[in-house]
């Protein structure tokens, strides 16, 4: 039984994030959206949140904010709207931290 | 006849997730118009409205980012970009638009408008203004 975790707030202003991350069980899927994906740049303090998990951002919010995918850490998947949807099918139920 | 303040502009929050950002611009353009004497500081999540290259086509939004380019045109060239923001947020200088402005009185000498500046310096220029507005 599979989530999608839906964060769309910086690491760096709420908390929500770090909750996510800690609750997300083995085969959980995170997506990061809007100012959420600033928690998927690499040498930053809010980096280590993400090791061991599935994480996706979303290319349209990145681009929009001026983060190239060199930018950003190991493994992590940039996907488009369609992607987002394939995501949502995917996974049993979605968990937005909002 | 009114006395010319100093006006500083605090920008802590990120672009595009919310409206405070935009919001700023305005009110720093109105009061640059006004002919004070006009600051911005980028702290915190502020510091990523300044990201070069952003690219607003696939969400729907006006990109605003080129605003901060014509800054120097209306005066405002002393912009503070705090280092400890930047850095725990794994962007450098060069990640950031080149903001510069003209100098009339160096025969229009292109200068840089962005000071990088430890948190005790942000504290300085702060302590320095006449009024603080808060986005």
């Amino acid at each position: 039984m599979a989530m999608l975790h839906l964060v769309n707030k910086s690491p760096y202003d709420a908390c929500n994030l770090n909750t996510a991350s800690t609750i997300m069980k083995d085969g959980d899927q995170l997506l990061l959206i809007e100012d959420g994906v600033y928690g998927a740049m690499k040498n930053s303090k809010a980096a280590s949140l993400l090791t061991g998990l599935k994480v996706a951002v979303l290319g349209p919010d990145l681009a929009a904010r001026g983060i190239t995918e060199d930018k950003l850490l190991e493994g992590i998947d940039v996907i488009d709207y369609g992607g987002f949807v394939d995501l949502v099918v995917a996974n049993d139920k979605v968990q937005s931290w909002l | 006849m009114s006395e010319t303040k100093k006006f500083m502009y605090v920008n802590r929050k990120a672009p595009y997730g919310t409206i405070y950002a935009w919001e700023s611009l305005e009110v720093v353009l109105i009061g640059a118009a006004f002919e004070q004497d006009v600051s911005l500081a980028f702290l915190d999540d502020g510091v990523f409205q300044l990201t070069k290259g952003q690219n607003t086509a696939g969400i729907g939004m006006k990109n605003f980012s080129p605003t901060y380019a014509a800054l120097g045109d209306y005066e405002v060239n002393k912009i503070y970009v705090d280092r400890d923001s930047l850095e725990e947020r794994g962007l450098t200088l060069d990640d950031l638009q080149h903001l510069v402005w003209e100098d009339e009185d160096e025969d229009y000498a292109e200068k840089d408008s962005i000071r990088l500046v430890t948190r005790a310096e942000m504290a300085d220029v702060l302590a320095e203004q006449d009024v603080l507005f808060n986005f």
